[in-house]
């Protein structure tokens, strides 16, 4: 196999330059059955490539699409490469999509073989098989449970595994033959085709090259000077853009390792055993992990609360100068090392990150106290805009260069520009080739020289000259009178409560602001047991009134903050409600990526919303849910309403405000 | 809803109650009691408060003694089983009340229930090398299996005093699995627990009943949940059986429907 850098422009190939050239390094690692198991490059070359032989003795070839389906496991992974390699397309589907879901991408992308997790998502796939009429096979990694299945048509991993490597023993030629498989793959093959779960209507197949994947990863590895000895973790997703690129293509670029949790439930004490290098998540990951350090801390004894607060809060004060080198005076220095001792460094041991370099947060606006306290601790957190269409990369923050309200500068051959109605449109080598079988879509998306709508409205800040996203274009919108409103601004203001898990806020068009809030149950419930409050349901829970008023205290200290902000004083909360139940992707309230669907939540809650904006003091909910296994039910409930006390605008903006 | 595997081995008997009786002072917990349990099958022993269920178990696990009657395990018969006789012999069991190692972490908990399984002798554990160490390591590694079963990988480490009580029951299931059990007997499995521990627990108690082969005798109050999980239903009254078979037909029974609504006994 040629090795010079030009010739490396598909996965495959990178797999196996990796496997000659850094062979003994660890390419990956699984914790299994409580001891993490470690592949090098050159032992997943092999399994990649055993996997392979068997997918085409089972009849996949170049240009066939394949599902995976399923959590963040190495044969899952592997299955990815493995299909490439034969010039098969994967398409990676989120593991906890319901049935319908999965059998309009499966049907949309005419898989033709899907890759399961477990018995669960078989079971899913059985029970829409008979709309799938091309989907011939289906090949799982879990056996558990699924030994008296009918196997026509199912098939072990290991067993196709064991195919390809009866195959390779019995077939001189056939090694030669899948090496010249893989390199006959060229750069602008289709790689993948990730379907995005969409604020909006149905979900489109976003595809993505080799040259997007390969380019977008290695500048990514440039930019923050990544290598082999990085140590990721994967927990994301694998349908999502963030974790293909990340724990996939990234890792294949640079040659680092990946490791892949026990469960989902033990990311936490596993990223802690690994001690990862360079972390990726949303920022509803950060949010959960501060909510627990203070739910924990809230438990705690006086003394070891009172070091917690003085040192957090001298860490607000001095540790992110520390961070950014800025002279800073000496005791101050001392005093922050005693904190690293005593509070800071067990902290970040606790949330397994210790040996971080860098960390990002992407996928949405992280509340700017959030992102202060890991920086505050020392942690190298940054932000990044990111987009499947572009192959994730649109900026990103440089080190030393960072903002808590912007998203950075245009990342490595990226082109930045505003519209004149303020939305933010990019250019760069990553730029998606179109949306699978829907034309229409791709031309609204992206102009003919290239141009990528984000879909979001931003500005160029003035002091930084960085990127700065206010909220989706689409959602911003006016109040009645011509105040502006961000709802996402107001509602990101509100998570950074620990109590506060959700909020949506309303306002387009009317006269004043209003906003439900879900609340956190592991927050509210611990705050729950501390003050003797009874319940019985998250129901009766958020429609406590001691619950109410304390979430009453969030909305005025936000009100009370946004009341100090010129452009955003006119859009405080004048009425609020506790929702009734949890905000859930099952019953399409979320996206598979976490995000409020802000349009179905108006039509759903309408009758609340109504309630809101009617003066009444409590309004009636009627709605459907879906429980995890599918099943659906009914929640009804009366919700009470609150009226806040707006804040006075600065003077300023009255002065102006009575000029127009 | 079960899979024809596991009803193929069943039929042999496994274990016979015969005509046991069972008193203490003037209250008589049990009188001349008798059914079998049969190889692979779900047993559950039902009955209104203070029938004599718990009792039941008891005699079966060697804990009390009965004053007549014989017992029949494995083809030996005998008028009384041991506590230590029953463990040896393959009958493993959890309790009503939850009876683990509260100090102890998940992992040493169900590590305890190995204990019978070891070879090597009190000096080689001490030191934990050479052989005692290749044990451990198999014996972890069985242990391990039976975590990523039960689905508590999230909860290897932790103290089994902070759990929530659904998930204690879980780990003292894990235990009695530790011991590779002929018999699991389960005494209240769901007590106490809400809607999904208790359709998470009967999901395990299946599988374990399926893959394992394990044949389980369980008490249980909740008696939906009985009806769907179990093979056969062995209903007790003021220390009588009063009703042996098939769930559908104990439904249907006279005797049982009265024990249920509370009639006056005559």
């Amino acid at each position: 196999m040629q090795s010079s850098e030009f010739a490396l422009n598909t996965v495959p190939k990178l797999l196996i330059h990796n496997a000659a050239t850094i062979g003994r390094r660890p390419a990956m690692r699984h914790k299994d059955l409580g001891i993490w198991r470690a592949w090098t490059w050159a032992a997943m070359l092999d399994e990649v490539r055993a996997f392979s032989i068997g997918l085409a003795e089972l009849g996949i070839e170049r240009g066939d699409k394949f599902a995976i389906i399923g959590g963040n496991r190495p044969r899952l992974y592997w299955a990815i490469c493995a299909g490439q390699a034969l010039g098969a397309v994967p398409v990676p589907i989120y593991a906890d999509a319901v049935a319908d879901e999965m059998a309009y991408v499966l049907g949309h992308a005419e898989v033709k073989l899907a890759v399961a997790e477990d018995q669960e998502q078989v079971d899913k796939i059985i029970a829409i098989s008979d709309r799938l009429p091309q989907l011939t096979r289906v090949i799982y990694d879990e056996p558990r449970g699924l030994q008296d299945y009918d196997h026509t048509r199912l098939i072990s991993f290991a067993d196709v595994q064991r195919l390809g490597r009866k195959k390779l023993a019995n077939d001189r030629t056939c090694l030669q033959q899948w090496e010249a498989g893989v390199a006959a793959g060229k750069g602008s093959d289709l790689a993948v085709i990730l379907y995005t779960s969409g604020t909006t209507g149905r979900s489109k197949g976003v595809m993505l090259t080799y040259d997007n994947t390969i380019i977008s990863a290695r500048n990514a590895n440039a930019f923050d000077r990544l290598d082999q000895n990085e140590e990721v973790i994967a927990y994301l997703p694998l349908a999502w853009i963030g974790d293909h690129i990340f724990s996939y293509v990234q890792s294949y670029a640079a040659g680092y390792c990946v490791n892949c949790p026990e469960t989902p439930d033990t990311v936490l004490d596993d990223r802690r055993e690994i001690g990862t290098t360079y972390a990726f998540a949303p920022p509803r990951v950060y949010e959960n992990l501060l909510t627990l350090t203070m739910v924990r801390m809230a438990d705690a004894g006086p003394l070891q609360r009172k070091m917690f607060d003085f040192f957090i809060s001298f860490a607000r004060r001095w540790g992110e100068k520390i961070l950014d080198g800025e002279p800073v005076p000496l005791h101050a220095r001392l005093i922050y090392g005693l904190g690293e001792f005593l509070v800071y460094g067990p902290l970040k041991n606790r949330f397994g990150l210790s040996r971080i370099r860098v960390g990002y947060t992407a996928g949405e606006a992280i509340g700017p106290e959030i992102f202060r306290f890991y920086r505050a601790l020392g942690i190298n957190l940054k932000q990044l805009y990111g987009q499947t269409e572009a192959s994730v990369y649109v900026t990103a923050q440089p080190d030393g260069e960072i903002d808590a309200e912007t998203v950075g500068r245009a990342s490595p051959d990226v082109e930045l520009k505003i519209s004149e109605t303020g939305e933010v449109l990019f250019r760069s080598p990553g730029v998606f080739v179109g949306y699978y079988k829907d034309p229409e879509k791709t031309a609204e998306v992206r102009t003919p020289d290239g141009w990528v709508h984000t879909g979001d409205a931003g500005f160029f800040d003035a002091k930084t000259g960085h990127l700065k996203i206010i909220d989706r274009a689409k959602d911003v919108g006016r109040l009645e009178d011509g105040t502006l409103f961000a709802p996402k601004y107001i509602e990101n203001k509100l998570k950074f409560y620990p109590n506060v898990r959700e909020a949506v806020a309303v306002g387009d068009g009317r006269d004043f602001v209003c906003a439900m809030v879900n609340i956190d149950l592991t927050a509210v419930s611990s705050w729950a047991e501390r003050n003797n409050v009874v319940y019985g349901s998250y129901q009766e829970l958020a429609g406590h009134p001691l619950v109410y008023d304390m979430i009453a205290r969030h909305v005025d200290e936000v009100n009370k903050s946004l009341s100090q902000e010129e452009i955003m004083a006119g859009a405080q909360i004048r009425r609020f409600l506790v929702l009734p139940k949890e905000l859930d992707a099952d019953d399409g309230e979320l996206t598979r990526t976490q995000k409020v669907r802000r349009g179905f939540i108006a039509d759903r809650y309408a009758s609340l919303i109504d309630g809101l904006y009617s003066g009444a003091s409590e309004a009636d909910i009627s709605t459907e849910i879906t429980f995890d296994d599918g099943r659906k039910g009914i929640i009804s409930a009366r919700v009470a309403i609150r009226d806040m006390r707006p804040y006075p605008a600065p003077a300023a903006a009255v002065a102006t405000g009575r000029a127009a | 809803m079960r899979a024809p595997s596991a009803t193929e081995t069943r039929g042999e008997v496994l274990l016979a109650v015969d005509d046991v009786s069972l008193s203490f002072g003037g209250v008589r917990a049990l009188t001349s009691v008798s059914f079998d349990i049969r190889k692979g099958e779900i047993l559950a022993i039902i009955g209104p408060n203070g029938a004599g269920k718990t009792s039941m178990l008891n005699v079966i696990n060697g804990f009390y003694q009965p004053q007549s009657g014989r017992i029949t395990f494995k083809g030996k018969a005998r008028t009384a089983m041991r506590p230590y006789a029953a463990a040896h012999g393959g009958i493993a069991r959890t309790f009503q009340n939850l009876a683990l190692f509260r100090g102890m972490t998940t992992l040493d908990n169900i590590m305890a229930g190995r204990t019978l399984k070891m070879r090597r002798g009190f000096f080689w554990q001490l030191i934990r090398h050479g052989p005692a160490m290749t044990e451990e390591i198999k014996h972890r590694q069985f242990v391990e299996e039976i975590i990523d079963f039960l689905q508590i990988a999230a909860i290897r480490k932790i103290p089994v005093g902070r759990l929530a009580y659904g998930l204690q029951k879980r780990v003292e299931l894990g235990r009695a699995l530790a011991m590779e059990p002929d018999l699991l007997l389960l005494d209240e499995p769901m007590a106490g627990m809400n809607l999904e521990e208790k359709e998470d627990m009967s999901r395990f108690i299946l599988d374990v009943n399926q893959q394992y082969g394990t044949t389980i005798a369980l008490i249980e109050h909740d008696i939906g949940v009985v009806m769907d999980l179990s093979d056969r239903v062995v209903v007790l009254d003021y220390g009588r059986k009063i009703a042996d078979g098939t769930p559908d037909e104990v439904k249907r029974d006279e005797n049982v429907i009265r024990a249920y609504l509370g009639e006056p006994h005559a």
